[in-house]
């Protein structure tokens, strides 16, 4: 497992709330052009192998993986399309790499949500046909349950959870792809519309449509491309199950989380992750998602997350700066092309090319992805700018 | 020579296992709704075929006249915007005579099969097919190589669409 | 390059409709697979994980609803996705999580239920066509392979009776498959008279839609020579995608499989795989396709298979029997479950455990092969004894 392997290409296009001017394949082809640009103007016959991740019901296509080549000038290469968070995606890029059998690999995601008009139905439709479904309730209601067990087994409150949104919308002001940045107050949070209590309206992420496109290499190659390659140390996945009745052990806690940091932290040597990550982009499609995942990714002690978050420590300015992009309250979500977007932001921070979000001095970052309800699977990987 | 291929599980149920009652089966109909942005490229061709025209896009490096239309050439990967017309006429590449819906439910007693066919379009680089379908042709007199040419809805109702062209029917 | 192995191998019976829920299937696949190897769920470090369309099952996201049947809660799992392609791809997707270090063992988990979509799995394909300029001619799945089969026909001159030999010779071998679906045996009549679905595709050349699920387990090199003393290498793996435009290609010939045979066989030093090879699983929805891809993986020269097939090469007392397994013609069709199902025969056909249907000389090289998507996509596995 010697074998290094690098970011060495970004590019993304869209970040917007529609997209009726360019098809998912134009979207595509605008971020594509851009990474292999950024990498040095690679031409895609020279890349080895290409993963996309999708899902069919979000495109409206079955099958969608046929539709992911030409874009990316990826015509009789090696194609596959992984069915997850594009964070997963990548994380085959990376085993492919690793394999010793490819040195330049691409993973890309794009979301299309607004040619999707009946989103909440097809979310269901991830639930049991024939335990959950019947109930025909919104899925946002498992975001409810959790929340609430969140803050009865660690203590944390609601207003912390409306703190993470205060944060994230005011961070997303200083980053020009962000969509919702605002300077919100915690009444406006609080006396927002329930949406599944203790969650309201203002504890979810919007939507975005949008398209990113990173290419990895192999340590020889990455040298050769880019003069800053960013270099992936750990990675790791999990799935906790998804049968909502046999979680009422996790429903609190995110399990998925800690088995996924677990693995990337090994892999990574990172013994005291409080200590040796600069920063983080975590997983906050809800705003107690955010706490949730950083008690699991060990950044902090079991629910003392909210306590620190009021003393300022993820704050742009503190000791553990978590979603200075804005995270998807900010900046907006992009569905399975999450996972990807918080790398993208996690390599700026570490380029040094983050502009007036730029972090002083990091070395080490820190991106986890989460799937959203239903689901019980995330992604967590550390970026490194040191070789 | 010993067997040790491992199989298990798979209890096969017939029609009446169900319609008796003896399996439970949890029915739901999916309600999912889409409307798809068609991009530069599409956008234009559909606005063509509501014209009455194919209009095809030309790679500056290759030279492909490539249909559908495209804003990049996937090969050569650059941009393509150099707009040509291309003839309404075109050599059948290959062809189907389909006895069945999109359901698979088999066509009824006398009603026509579909006549799906690759037509590869006069104007466009060789090979460049779209798939559409025959007719004004019986089925068994069908060739692959016949030349035929898109009939075309009348002005007033096409909107926009792959089906602004009827079907093509085979000329001389 | 890390050495990777199948150690163990299970599948369920593939039928019409199964009582099983797609967990179900998935368990069944996974636990006789883990058994057959001696080996339980604590054994396992990753799981890999392939089905296709969720159309079919009307399940979102389905692979996240598939994880604890396939053995993947509280696991790294992960599901891969190219269409009808998958079955043996997933095989290739479990190779690279093994061979990258990262893991020791996988278990390779493939699932289709195809009975649960109303009135008919078929339907479902509509949605895999352009959505602008394509789905608006309501086309169906038979299309593409019936305007495929035909050009197919047309440059070389073939005709339906030569392509229905493939369907007599896979659904004799599927007969004494325990998994298979069918009992009698068809002929060349049979086939070239069972009712027109699209011509030239009749009811007889094409496979069944199916349930059920197969599954491997994979294991780096030092644990598969601890579990066994016959592994199964993975010689070599490849897969490439075509040009969505389809109807720009060249239908006669399956460029897509060249290039993914190529690579798999880079991969595995095999310079001459027609004398090389073994046997041969080549994908085999519809019988032309079985001739088709013994092409595209270099097995046979074009336009010459049906010459070849006449005179025996691919029986199953030839030089290169095709699809001793049965194929998806003989067992049956749940699409991803069926690729796996052919990487399944290739480990026990290797290992000498295939009983009835075992191809006679100790068989030391074989390749399976499946397809997909808008006919264009192709997955290759070399395995080695
Ligand atoms: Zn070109």
């Amino acid at each position: 497992m010697s074998k290094k392997v690098a970011i060495v290409g970004i590019g993304y296009s869209g970040f917007r709330t529609t997209s009726t001017d360019v098809s998912y394949r134009e979207m595509i082809y605008e971020a594509a052009t851009k990474c292999y640009e950024d990498a040095g103007g690679i031409h895609p016959q020279s890349i080895d192998s290409f993963v996309a991740s999708s899902e069919d019901f979000m495109e409206g296509i079955s099958i969608a993986d046929e539709y992911v080549p030409d874009q990316l000038g990826a015509v009789l290469k090696p194609v596959q399309s992984i069915a997850g968070d594009s964070l997963q995606g990548l994380a085959s890029a990376l085993m492919q790499i690793k394999t010793g059998q490819f040195d330049v690999v691409a993973a890309s995601a794009f979301s299309k949500i607004s040619n999707l008009s009946s989103y909440e139905n097809v979310l269901s439709y991830a639930t049991d046909p024939a335990y959950i479904r019947p109930f025909q309730e919104n899925p946002y209601f498992i975001a409810g349950l959790e929340m609430n067990r969140y803050l009865y087994e660690t203590g944390t409150s609601r207003e912390q959870c409306a703190k993470v949104v205060i944060k994230n919308r005011y961070n997303a002001l200083k980053n020009p792809t962000a969509i919702y940045g605002a300077k919100i107050d915690m009444d406006d949070i609080l006396n927002a519309p329930p949406l599944c209590k203790p969650l309201g309206e203002f504890d979810k992420s919007g939507h975005l449509d949008g398209a990113i496109v990173l290419l990895l290499a192999s340590e020889d190659k990455a040298r050769e491309l880019t003069d800053h390659p960013i270099w992936i140390t750990g990675l790791g996945w999990a799935t906790d199950t998804p049968n909502l009745d046999s979680r009422t052990d996790t429903l609190g806690s995110a399990r998925y989380a800690e088995l996924a940091a677990q693995k990337a932290y090994s892999m990574a040597g990172i013994n005291t992750p409080y200590n040796e990550i600069d920063f983080a982009e975590i997983d906050d499609t809800f705003s107690y998602k955010e706490l949730q995942h950083i008690e699991a990714l060990k950044l902090c002690g079991p629910g003392e997350a909210g306590e620190l978050l009021d003393l300022g420590s993820f704050a742009p300015a503190g000791d553990l700066p978590v979603n200075v992009s804005g995270g998807s309250l900010g900046v907006g979500y992009l569905h399975e092309a999450n996972g990807l977007h918080r790398v993208l932001e996690t390599v700026l921070q570490l380029r040094g090319e983050a502009g007036p979000r730029q972090l002083p001095g990091v070395e080490t970052g820190l991106a986890f992805a989460w799937r959203g309800v239903p689901t019980t699977t995330g992604t967590a990987i550390i970026l490194s700018n040191k070789s | 020579m010993k067997e040790k291929v491992q199989v298990s599980g798979g209890t096969g149920l017939s029609a009446k296992d169900v319609s008796s009652g003896k399996i439970f089966v949890t029915d739901d109909s999916l309600d999912c709704a889409y409307a798809w942005d068609t991009g530069v490229a599409v956008n234009r061709y559909l606005a063509e075929l509501k014209n009455g025209r194919i209009i095809a896009t030309e790679c500056r490096k290759c030279k492909r006249i490539m249909l559908p239309p495209r804003l990049f050439c996937e090969l050569c990967y650059v941009p393509s915007n150099n707009w040509v017309y291309v003839q309404d006429t075109g050599v059948i590449n290959t062809f189907s005579i389909c006895h069945v819906h999109w359901d698979a439910s088999r066509i009824g007693e006398g009603e026509k099969p579909h006549l799906p066919a690759v037509i590869e379009i006069d104007g466009a680089s060789e090979g460049m097919g779209i798939m559409h379908l025959l007719n004004e042709v019986e089925p068994d007199q069908i060739k692959i190589g016949m030349k035929v040419k898109a009939v075309w809805k009348p002005e007033a109702e096409r909107t926009g669409s792959i089906n602004d062209i009827k079907y093509f029917k085979p000329i001389e | 390059m890390r050495k990777v192995a199948m150690v163990g191998a299970g599948m369920t019976k593939f039928v019409r409709r199964a009582l099983e829920t797609p967990k179900e299937l998935s368990y069944e696949a996974a636990k006789t697979t883990l058994d057959s190897c001696g080996l339980s769920l604590d054994d396992v470090d990753c799981v890999a994980h392939g089905t296709a369309p969720d159309a079919f099952d009307g399940i979102h996201q389905n692979g996240e609803y598939m994880a604890c049947g396939s053995g993947g809660w509280n696991k790294p799992t992960m599901r891969v996705f190219v269409g009808g392609a998958t079955g043996v791809h997933a095989i290739a997707h479990g190779w690279y999580h093994v061979a990258s270090g990262l893991f020791d063992t996988c278990l390779v988990v493939c699932e289709e239920k195809m009975s649960s979509a109303m009135p008919h799995a078929q339907g479902f394909f509509l949605t895999i066509f352009d959505s602008i300029t394509e789905r608006p001619l309501q086309p169906n799945l038979l299309w593409i392979f019936a305007l495929e089969m035909n050009r197919y026909m047309e440059r070389y001159g073939y005709t339906k009776e030569d392509m229905a030999l493939a369907a007599v010779n896979n659904k004799r071998n599927g007969l004494k498959h325990p998994a298979s679906q069918f009992t009698d045996e068809v002929t060349v009549d049979d086939v070239v008279n069972s009712e027109m679905m699209a011509y030239p595709v009749s009811r007889l050349d094409v496979s069944p839609v199916s349930d059920g699920a197969a599954a491997v387990l994979l294991a780096a090199e030092p644990v598969a020579r601890r579990l066994t003393d016959k592994p199964v290498w993975i010689e070599g793996v490849g897969w490439t995608l075509d040009t969505a435009y389809w109807a720009t290609r060249d239908l006669s010939y399956p460029r897509y499989l060249d290039k993914a045979a190529r690579m798999a066989y880079d991969m595995a030093g095999i310079r001459e795989p027609h004398k090389q090879i073994d046997i041969a699983e080549p994908y085999d929805p519809f019988d032309y396709k079985a001739l088709h891809h013994l092409e595209g993986l270099q097995l046979s020269p074009r336009g010459k298979t049906v010459e070849l097939l006449r005179d025996g090469h691919f029986a199953m007392d030839g030089n290169m029997p095709m699809c001793p397994s049965g194929g998806l013609l003989g067992v049956g069709n749940p699409i991803a479950a069926a690729g796996t199902m052919k990487a399944c025969e290739l480990f026990w056909q290797l290992r000498g455990e295939a009983g009835e249907r075992q191809v006679p000389g100790n068989p030391r090289l074989g390749v399976a092969q499946a397809w997909g998507d808008l006919m264009q996509v192709s997955s290759v596995v070399v395995a080695g004894i």
